[in-house]
């Protein structure tokens, strides 16, 4: 049924029609909505689970973890310093092979303290074996929720749905919320491998030695790249059965007559399409690809669409400090070297801290880069608030 | 003896905790795991922390449990048993005596705000805390639980504050039950064990295990060294039910602790020639203190 709701709302909304037997969360902006929303659907019976309202992030990390292993369907969700203090269940549930899932409401990274929206938070766990999806939109972030279970319990990886903070998570757009029957027919019940159980003992999270642990570690990087498959066939399966194209790998936009491609990820692809229509109408030829499955990262299916394109511009709501852009790296990373020669892949660092990314600072993005390569560059950086002695 | 009593007194033997880990010799702490969870019994789920124990007993891939175990990481063993009762909660299955386990250094230091959390919350969880007054899996330094005087690697010169009363701070919670308990005595510390799994919602019991190592006395003396803990006062022996401390284990001779410090190597540093120090002297004041507050 079509609602204009908060995107928290819809994401409370569909992650209840997901069932999830065992919810933990701790309170942070710009998450705090979802979890209101879905404390009051548990508290008013219209989801039979067990809340558990915990006294910090890493403990709600470790609430799921031990509801998974115990054969729960669980979820999660957190922000910011949130997830940061979760760090280390986090790097705990991947290996575990526990499919949980969790929505980071994407938010920059203190100090200094900002509520605002950028990626930084779930980049600074980018490497621990969880698949990480982007929306761009909040019908997305609701539906990536829905496959992000079916993903997981196939895979036993857990998922992160990543989703702009404020700017999807307080936005009221129409999304559509399916019926209960829908989701229960497109994902099935929990079906655990390995559970603490006294009828089947077994230790759960033993320690391994030199001669064990680096398996662990192939077996988990051959998952995530694995999961490529599972993360297309169901974005698939939920085209055929809701009607709409949601998640998957990744996403073009006007991009194979494009002279200039722009490399993005989560809601500012829409303000990025919107400049791709005026610069049209204006001759100027520019595509969008839109990465929605930041790991497992896309590669392949990035060289392929990109693979004729000379003139490359990422722009990303994150940054490696002392290295440059990460997605940008990611992007020069996906070309084989021989190839790399006369292909300009600019780096354009945005939004960071809730900065707004206005459609200006995106033209002039594309008219530097028609005229030079950008190593790295700062989009709307005010320069009068800097200071020599600062640098 | 009525039936129940007979019961709860009786030494349970199964070997769900199977011999053949990696403990050191006359490990008070491997003992006090083979005593809890033979008390507790098959149906029973072990949420371990990171630490001694589980290093000892959980290498893949051959543990030691004959039980399901879980282990995740150093501070959170309460939460991810709060995890496992809420799954068992919601899935409607069991019931299942759930044992959250670790060692002091978790307990009272970088878990305390987890197991406060899980109290809090009345998860139908018992919490063990095996309290060899330091860090041993890292190497024997200081924790909240390191008595005054003692020598650990990060106190060379003794260690200057005192214990936490982590049974008190539970109780205050508002717990059903609390208990202490030590390795000398088999059939109080499984009576305890499973008084407290008959009881709905949070235990805590705190079972005093010494370590060799740590402690630097020989494997052998581990129980006497327990027993002459509860003689000196240094460790009460209690339990606390619905808020009141009750069977208060009575000393039958009081024994100065002198005793209780001399066969350890972390106390050798108290005693110039045999002569004992000013924190001698010291610790004598907290034992007695003890014997006050709880009429022991
Ligand atoms: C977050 C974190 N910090 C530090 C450690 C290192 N560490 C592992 S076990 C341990 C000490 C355990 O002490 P305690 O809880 O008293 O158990 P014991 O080994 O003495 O039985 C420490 C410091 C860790 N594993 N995780
Ligand atoms: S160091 Fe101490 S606690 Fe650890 S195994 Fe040895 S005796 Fe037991
Ligand atoms: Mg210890």
């Amino acid at each position: 049924m079509l609602k204009q709701i908060e995107g928290s709302q819809a994401v409370a909304d569909v992650v209840a029609l997901c069932r999830p037997n065992v919810i933990s969360a701790y309170p942070i902006t710009p998450q705090t909505h979802i979890v209101e929303d879905l404390a009051l659907i548990v508290g008013q019976g219209k989801l039979d689970a067990e809340f558990v309202n915990v006294e910090s992030e890493f403990t709600a990390a470790s609430v799921v973890l031990g509801a998974s292993a115990a054969g729960a369907r669980t979820y999660t969700a957190t922000s910011s310093q949130g997830l940061l203090l979760m760090a280390e269940v986090i790097y705990c549930i991947s290996g575990m092979r526990l499919p949980i899932v969790l929505t980071c409401a994407n938010r920059a990274i203190s100090a200094p303290l900002s509520i605002w929206n950028d990626h930084q938070d779930s980049m600074a766990v980018r490497d621990a074996g969880w698949i990480q999806l982007f929306a761009e939109d909040n019908q997305e972030a609701a539906d990536l929720h829905i496959q992000a279970y079916k993903i997981a319990e196939q895979t036993f990886l857990p998922v992160m749905v990543c989703m702009d903070g404020f700017i999807l998570t307080h936005a009221f757009e129409p999304v559509d919320i399916p019926e209960q029957k829908e989701v229960d027919d497109f994902l099935p019940p929990f079906k655990p491998r390995h559970i603490v159980d006294p009828r089947w003992p077994r230790g759960i999270g033993l320690y391994a030695d030199p001669r064990f642990y680096m398996e662990t570690r192939y077996i988990l990087h051959r998952a995530m790249e694995k999961s490529e498959k599972t993360i297309k066939e169901v974005s698939a399966d939920f085209a055929k059965t809701f009607g709409r194209d949601s998640g998957g790998f990744i996403k073009t936009y006007k991009l194979k007559e494009a002279d200039v491609a722009i490399v993005s990820m989560g809601s500012v692809v829409g303000t990025i399409k919107d400049l791709i229509d005026q610069l049209e109408e204006e001759g100027k030829k520019v595509g969008l690809l839109q990465i929605c499955s930041y790991r497992p990262f896309p590669r392949q299916e990035i060289y392929n669409v990109l693979k004729d394109k000379m003139n490359i511009v990422v722009l990303e709501k994150c940054i490696s400090l002392g290295r440059g852009g990460i997605l940008a790296s990611d992007i020069r990373w996906s070309f084989p070297r021989a190839e790399k020669k006369d292909r300009n892949i600019s780096s354009f660092i945005a939004g960071l801290g809730g900065r707004n990314i206005t459609a200006d600072d995106l033209r002039y993005m594309v008219e530097k880069v028609e005229k030079e390569p950008v190593e790295l560059e700062f989009l709307g950086l005010k320069k009068e608030l800097i200071s020599d002695k600062d640098l | 003896m009525n039936e129940k009593a007979e019961e709860l007194n009786r030494v349970e033997k199964k070997d769900l905790f199977a011999s053949g880990h990696r403990a050191c010799g006359g490990c008070g702490q491997a003992l006090a795991a083979r005593l809890v969870h033979d008390a507790a019994g098959e149906n029973t789920i072990a949420c371990v922390a990171t630490g001694c124990l589980e290093v000892f007993s959980s290498p893949y891939p051959d543990p030691s449990w004959r039980i399901p175990f879980l282990h995740s990481l150093f501070e959170n063993p309460s939460a991810v048993a709060s995890g496992v009762e809420a799954a068992y909660k919601a899935l409607k299955k069991g019931p299942v005596n759930i044992i959250a386990q670790a060692g002091d250094g978790s307990t009272a230091d970088i878990g305390f705000q987890s197991i406060s959390g899980m109290f809090e919350r009345g998860h139908n969880v018992l919490y063990v805390c095996y309290d060899n007054e330091a860090y041993m899996n890292t190497g024997v330094q200081r924790s909240s639980f390191t008595p005054y005087g003692a020598w650990t690697s990060t106190t060379p010169m003794g260690n200057t504050t005192r214990k936490k009363n982590l049974p008190l701070i539970a109780a205050d919670h508002g717990i059903p039950y609390v208990a202490t308990a030590t390795v000398d005595d088999f059939k109080d510390l499984q009576r305890k064990v499973k008084t407290a799994l008959s009881i709905e919602g949070p235990k805590y019991i705190h079972i005093l295990v010494p370590c060799p190592l740590g402690w630097g006395h020989p494997g052998d003396l581990t129980v006497k060294i327990c027993r002459l803990a509860k003689d000196t006062g240094l460790f009460p022996i209690f339990e606390i039910i619905d808020g009141k401390v009750t069977n208060v284990r009575k000393i039958p001779v009081k024994v100065p602790v002198e005793e209780y410090l001399k066969p350890q190597g972390r106390f050798r540093h108290l005693f110039k020639k045999g002569v004992p120090t000013e924190e001698v002297a010291e610790i004598q004041k907290i034992a007695n203190h003890n014997i006050e507050r709880f009429n022991l």
